[in-house]
């Protein structure tokens, strides 16, 4: 399948665009923002949007548009090293499960049921109590919860294939089980995977926005767009522009990555592809 | 008037065209057989008559049940009929049964659906039913769930739930194909019963020309969509007029030309003694004690350089499990296996067990599963090439691949082919040279050619002859139909419940079986060329 | 059926054991000296001592584990550090806002999920169900508490509906109380909901492609006879997985969204307690939390097992 053929399917084609637009922003955002994100100018405190502050202005004066494209940096990072933890730990994790079976197979299993019983936020509010808030709490409890998710998947996807003929083959042709992992099992898993890396992200963003929202994310003087909804709650009576940017900018974010996952479902289905 | 009448039906989704002007006539109390290959349009026209064709669609034509058109009926009309008018019986029993409710519930829910009765009253008819297709209520009480069946009883439930309101049309579509022999001639037997007892008309959908020669009055043969040959059966596959049909009938009674076996001397190329494989068994309630179940029960048997051993038994009879054991992917519980004198069964991972892996391979029962998608022809082909003790290097490989694809009748060009470019007995030709590329003196075949056509499975079957006297292969077949035996194998072992419980020449076995299990085997396995001889004295 | 509703129990517990086990060695064994890092910097040594044998912080680790969790298991959480009343008076409180908060917002979540799906399902591919899904691939993307804020905006702030936050208590009647919670409930249930009809739609897609639906369409009966009588019931069981996997979500949701409306809920009590470093707090907190999730998940088992006979009976 080329990519022109991929671009047909709208989710993928709106996604991609949207993902990329996302991330090209943040990348924007290093070397130009409108105005200094930091930079605060009481004079013009809390503007609504116009020719001059496109999105307007905070309670500090500060540019909205400049803090979300600098926010971004950071949905993103944590997002991304939170996916990194859970697939690079999870995908070993579930590919031994499902081919060593047994004892194995079971304490994972259990361990898995034992994550979940943490969700994301239960885990940054446990790490802040002794080590205190900080961005580094939210992409550890963020990646802990994502090594289940990984594990999972690749785990199901793998006792599946595993259960087929060619894996027999394989092993006829003497190959170990370690070998039959890497060179047959990988590669037929990784569109699952890939699909399930791009909701994991997505759900990364919102977790994060999540915890620094409840001041257990990353820092002041850090723009980060979940600090910058909570900062907006108490001027939602008269400032209502200040929830209204960042919130939009999660959700187009989320939006994306959710179309680029769905399409991308589509796209690699192998079903699909032979009967092209 | 006739029952069932099919006029210029033509289906087609898309541009597609998958049925062309198909006519048919169907009577009252007759079987009428559609025959054909994968992809001939026989399901398509099942699913024409019932209306349940799928998404996108469209059909032409007339469809007259009982002088009434029903190709024209609105859906609700059609619910009417289906059920009630019409029933039908599908191909796999394991998946055609909703999991979560009781087989009562299933077959009294078309009676209450059609005829308004209580639940009491369409329960009282449930049972009945189920005791008349064989499962008496003392055994299969209303409240079972269909995964407390088997495949012949669930086969049996579908049949119930397609007959309690005595249609007088009843469809099926491949009811057998997924049953063993023995199954499948019980099977057979009630859907004949209940035809005759009803005076229901039955179209029976069917690849294998013994079957239908033993049950179908008339037959219609269907080719890429269109009749090529319709008449009474007997007639039609004993003197085919197409000569498609000619093709069809003698690719089922295809025998390949095996070279003569050649005497055997010193020791046997493969010795298992004693062989036996236990699995734990499911514990049935928290405090007693598992009963391991016994899959391969004390077998032993010998086998020499370049011989043919057909193992034959009914599914689950572990006749696979002993396959596995031979080959080293799983282990026996006790008992040995020795391959040109040296045991294989207790090796560790190492050396030596990659010296006995050259020696031996296998080909699978499933042209679409044995390959990994992913993967090219050439990679697929080269990978036992990994069991040599040096590597070859990546032009000695292509050229060993290219030798063994022409060896099994492809072309050096599909090396660089994926999976899904060839054809299912393409593939098979694939899964052989993969087989035979390390120059193994054994090869086990498990069910090789079960998922084929018959077209297709008389050509493989030749090239199995074929390499047997090129390469002076041992062939080790697994299979349940005594067809393939009969055509590969000039000895044949029959198992029953993990025990070998005769064996000797294929002939003499096959001719004269001593043991209840191999005599049950024989007398349900359909032979054609004995059942066309069989009609053919009937009519004089 | 015994055999499977023990095993899963056995499950349950040894997994609230190993949880128990995390948070006490996270809590408590991590921070060095959880007395100094409850009263920080300037406390005074004597202050220190006097507390760390308040916490019985001088006994072998077993032991005090042991005696953690076996007060635990009383209901025995401890004494406030900042609040100076037992731990379980203070949860007690919280939960009747929290409590309710999370089964109002499941309870909602289901009510707008599963006819949606249906709904979908059983127009799949047409306009309508292309409109119902696109909306429901936006409300999947709105974080929740940013949903609250602009319910606040509008129906408390604009159209003075409701108030914007705080909580009146279950002493002024349910009345007052169910209107404070509404808002919350609506913004932790709305972005749920979409997720579990996106959920319940694919499952039942899934199921209506089996080979039984076909059977039951041979039977004569109708579209939305099979969709009802025999798709619904097995597309349940994904749908619960989900509905398990949510519940945990929606009880960290809490959290958050008791922040944005003041509610005087556990998800406050906990934030507070992380702000004043009271550990002990933070501990019952969180072993409730954990507790409850394991607990759900045992719930959903036992569903499962309803839902399915092949995992009531054996073979």
């Amino acid at each position: 399948m080329t990519i022109g053929q991929a671009l047909r399917n709208p989710s993928f084609a709106a996604g991609l665009a949207i993902t990329l637009a996302v991330a090209a922003t943040a990348l924007l955002s290093f070397a130009w923002t409108p105005y200094d994100a930091s930079a605060m100018d009481i004079a013009a405190k809390l503007q609504a949007p116009s020719a001059v502050h496109w999105l307007g202005t905070d309670h500090f004066g500060r540019d909205i548009l400049s803090m979300i494209m600098v926010g971004s940096r950071n949905s993103i990072a944590v997002a991304l090293v939170a996916v990194g933890i859970g697939a690079g730990l999870g995908i070993p994790l579930g590919l031994a499960a499902a081919a060593r079976g047994g004892w194995l197979d079971e304490t994972l299993m259990r361990l898995n049921d034992l994550v979940f019983a943490f969700p994301a936020l239960l885990s940054a509010i446990m790490i802040t109590a002794i080590f205190g808030p900080g961005v580094f709490n939210a992409i550890v409890a963020i990646g802990i919860f994502n090594i289940p998710v990984f594990a999972r998947v690749a785990r199901g996807a793998a006792l599946s294939l595993l259960r087929r003929e060619f894996i027999l083959a394989a092993r006829a042709a003497g190959k170990s089980r370690s070998r039959i992992a890497v060179e047959h099992v990988l590669p037929n898993i990784a569109n699952l995977l890939i699909v399930q890396a791009t909701i994991q992200f997505s759900l990364g963003i919102l977790a994060e926005a999540g915890l620094s929202y409840l001041g257990l994310g990353s820092q002041p003087p850090m723009p980060s767009w979940g600090r910058m909804l909570f900062e907006a709650q108490t001027m939602i009576g008269f400032a209502p522009h200040m929830a209204l940017f960042p919130g939009l900018a999660i959700v187009v974010t989320v939006l994306g990555l959710n179309l680029l996952g769905d399409g991308l479902r589509d796209v690699l289905d192998p079903r699909l592809q032979e009967q092209r | 008037m006739a029952l069932l009448e099919i006029e210029r039906l033509s289906v087609s989704i898309g541009a597609t065209s998958i049925l062309r002007d198909v006519d048919m006539t169907l009577d009252r109390g007759m079987v009428h057989a559609l025959v054909g290959e994968s992809g001939s349009g026989k399901t398509m026209t099942a699913l024409a008559l019932m209306q349940l064709l799928p998404h996108g669609a469209a059909m032409n034509g007339h469809i007259r049940l009982a002088g009434k058109d029903i190709a024209t009926a609105s859906e609700s009309e059609m619910c009417r009929l289906r059920g009630a008018e019409i029933g039908m019986v599908f191909q796999e029993p394991m998946t055609a049964l909703n999991p979560v409710k009781t087989i009562g519930e299933q077959v009294a829910e078309g009676i209450r659906w059609h005829t308004g009765a209580s639940r009491a009253e369409a329960e009282e008819q449930a049972r009945a039913m189920l005791d008349r297709v064989g499962l008496p209520p003392a055994r299969f009480p209303l409240d079972r769930y269909p995964h407390q069946l088997s495949g012949g009883q669930r086969q049996r439930v579908v049949i119930a739930i397609a007959c309690a309101l005595k249609p007088r049309l009843l469809i099926a579509d491949e009811p057998t194909t997924a049953l063993d022999v023995i199954l499948q001639a019980q099977i057979l037997d009630l859907l004949k019963s209940l035809v005759a007892e009803n005076d229901m008309g039955l179209l029976l959908i069917s690849h294998d020309l013994a079957v239908v020669a033993d049950m179908a009055d008339r037959i219609t043969i269907l080719r890429r969509g269109e009749v090529v040959e319709s008449g009474e059966t007997v007639r039609v596959l004993s003197a085919p007029a197409d000569p498609y049909t000619r093709r069809f009938t003698q690719a089922s009674l295809h025998m390949p030309d095996r070279p003569a076996p050649k005497a055997a001397s010193g020791t046997p190329l493969l010795s298992v003694g004693n062989l036996t494989r236990e699995y734990p068994g499911s514990r049935i309630e928290l405090f007693s004690r598992a009963v391991p179940t016994r899959a391969v029960d004390n077998v032993s048997f010998e086998m020499a350089e370049g011989q043919s051993i057909a193992l034959v038994g009914r599914s689950g009879c572990g006749k696979s499990t002993l396959a596995r054991m031979v080959l080293a992917l799983d282990r026996p519980t006790s008992g040995e296996i020795r391959l040109d004198g040296q045991r294989i069964d207790n090796l560790p991972d190492d050396d030596a067990l990659r010296q006995a892996r050259q020696k031996m391979q296998i080909v699978f029962q499933d042209p679409y599963g044995s390959f990994d998608p992913r993967q090219k022809a050439e990679t697929l082909v080269a990978e036992p090439l990994h069991l040599l003790d040096r590597k070859p290097t990546p032009v000695e490989r292509r050229e060993r691949v290219a030798t063994v694809l022409e060896r099994v009748g492809l072309s050096p060009d599909d090396m660089d082919k994926y999976p899904h470019q060839f054809s299912g007995g393409q593939r098979q030709r694939l899964a052989i040279a993969r087989a035979i590329i390390t120059g193994p003196k054994l090869v086990v075949a498990d069910e090789p050619v079960s998922a084929l056509d018959v077209s297709i499975r008389a050509r493989i079957l030749d090239l199995f002859a074929d390499l047997t006297g090129k390469l002076g292969l041992a062939w080790l077949f697994i299979t349940h139909d005594l067809n393939v035996a009969r055509a590969m194998a000039e000895h044949v072992i029959v198992m029953d419940e993990g025990r070998i419980v005769e064996q000797g020449r294929t002939d003499d076995v096959l001719q004269n079986p001593q043991s209840e299990a191999a005599r049950a085997l024989v007398a349900a396995s359909p032979d054609l060329r004995l059942i066309l001889s069989g009609k053919l004295r009937e009519q004089g | 059926m015994l055999s499977y509703l023990l095993k899963r129990l056995a499950i349950g517990l040894v997994t609230l054991f190993v949880a128990s086990l995390v948070v006490f060695a996270v809590l408590e064994v991590v921070p060095g000296d959880p007395a100094r890092l409850m009263l920080g910097m300037g406390a005074s040594e004597d202050a220190i001592a006097a507390l760390r044998d308040q916490m019985g912080l001088n006994q072998p680790l077993a032991l005090r584990y042991l005696s953690w969790a076996g007060h635990m298991l009383i209901g025995d959480f401890g004494r406030s550090y900042t609040y100076g009343v037992p731990v379980r008076e203070l949860i007690a409180e919280r939960i009747a806002v929290s409590l309710p908060l999370a089964v109002m917002a499941l309870l909602l979540s289901m009510a707008v999920a599963i006819p949606v799906g249906l709904f979908s399902a059983a127009r799949r591919g047409r306009a309508s169900d292309m409109a119902v899904m696109g909306v429901t691939q936006l409300g999947v993307a709105i974080p929740n508490f940013w949903f609250a804020l602009l319910l606040v905006y509008v129906f408390a702030v604009t159209l003075r509906l409701v108030p914007a936050g705080g909580f009146p208590g279950w002493s002024a009647g349910p009345g007052p109380a169910f209107q404070a919670l509404i808002l919350p409930a609506l913004a932790l249930a709305l972005p749920q909901a979409a997720i579990l009809a996106r959920v319940t739609r694919s499952a039942l897609i899934e199921t209506l492609s089996e080979d039984y639906i076909r059977t039951a369409r041979a039977k004569g009966l109708t579209r939305s006879a099979v969709l009802y009588r025999h798709a619904l019931r097995n597309a349940m069981i994904p749908v619960l997985t989900i509905l398990g996997l949510q519940f945990a979500f929606l009880l960290a949701g809490t959290i958050i969204i008791e922040n944005v409306f003041y509610l005087p809920g556990l998800g406050r009590l906990v934030f507070q307690a992380i702000t004043q470093r009271d550990l002990i707090v933070v501990e019952g907190l969180v072993m409730l939390l954990v507790a409850t999730i394991i607990l759900v998940n045992l719930v959903v088992d036992l569903l499962y097992a309803a839902v399915d006979p092949r995992l009531r009976s054996p073979r």
